[in-house]
């Protein structure tokens, strides 16, 4: 019953996988959009970080530290973006998102 | 050792099960709160791998930052969630399907594909084993991996300015202090001298005009 590299790439690829289904399953709403982002973010980091593990290498987890760093500022951007587009529309929906189109 | 296999299977439980829960959940409060869950399992695997040190900052810059935030966001915008949650139904055949390729997918690379049980000995840099997390990860970080370490703290920086001058904006109508414009006043614009003429007081014609 011991634990393996195995294991921890499963439960990285479940957490994946649930992350894109939120993607297209939550069309409509943006900010679950980016919290499955950040799903996404979270397995590429228990990847990475388990491989670093079981390699006995260190740099696994300095990449996990920039992917880290790389997804607060893609929260933060996000959601200012998110704060003006519902100033500016007065809705969230990304159906509405289609000013641009030509 | 029974107990790290225990562990791991109640983390990773609790990390998919509150996973499933963030992307199915009907109220957005609950789905960030399910998020800091996750994020707090994820860590709790973090530490059963013996990255200590990245197990508390997930702790730290998630829960103490990101969730906050997205936390934050929910409660200032004020939207009908039960209203984006209509097309949840109609998009689960197809988002079934594209998840389903990518786990197939995954699988397959798992599958198919083996570690060289020789490549722990080309590592660029091994864990030193009589030092804790901590200490490693800064000897690498603050020498081999300087460059990366500040273009990090460059990006940080542009999201900062970048989140501020998207959400900043100024009111029109909204009397704010000019430093320059108090600064520039002097007797000739802020004083005036009238001569009144005794005995008659001030009268109703000239109180529009005194005040300005």
């Amino acid at each position: 019953m011991t634990i393996g590299l195995g294991h921890y790439l499963a439960v990285a690829a479940t957490l994946f996988t649930l992350g894109i289904l939120g993607i297209f399953l939550n069309r409509k709403n943006v900010i679950v959009i980016l919290m499955s982002i950040e799903l996404i973010l979270l397995a590429v980091n228990i990847n990475l970080v388990a491989f670093s593990s079981f390699l006995h290498d260190i740099v696994g987890q300095i990449f996990a530290l920039l992917v880290l760093t790389v997804a607060a500022a893609e929260a933060a951007i996000g959601l200012a973006v998110l704060v003006v587009y519902f100033r500016n529309r007065g809705s969230i929906a990304v159906e509405d998102i289609n000013m641009m189109k030509g | 050792m029974i107990f790290p296999a225990l562990f791991f299977y109640l983390f990773s439980a609790v990390l998919i099960g509150s996973g499933v829960m963030v992307i199915a959940s009907r109220n957005p409060v609950h789905s960030v709160l399910f998020l800091i869950l996750a994020f707090v399992n994820a860590s709790g695997l973090f530490v059963l791998l013996g990255a200590e040190f990245l197990a508390m900052i997930l702790i730290v810059v998630y829960v103490g930052a990101v969730a906050v935030l997205f936390l934050f966001v929910i409660m200032m915008l004020d939207v009908d969630f039960a209203e984006l949650r209509e097309g949840f139904l109609e998009y689960l055949p197809f988002g079934l399907l594209i998840g389903g390729v990518f786990l197939a997918e995954l699988i397959a690379v798992a599958i198919g594909w083996a570690i060289n049980p020789n490549l722990s000995s080309v590592a660029g840099s091994p864990i030193p084993a009589n030092i804790s997390n901590t200490e490693a990860i800064g000897l690498v970080l603050y020498t081999k991996y300087i460059h990366y370490f500040q273009i990090a703290g460059l990006v940080l920086l542009v999201a900062m300015i970048g989140a501020i001058v998207l959400t900043l904006r100024h009111k029109v109508n909204v009397k704010r202090q000019s430093i320059p414009v108090q600064n520039a006043r002097g007797k000739a614009t802020a004083m005036d001298v009238r001569q009144v003429a005794s005995g008659q007081g001030l009268r109703e014609s000239d109180a529009a005009e005194w005040v300005k």
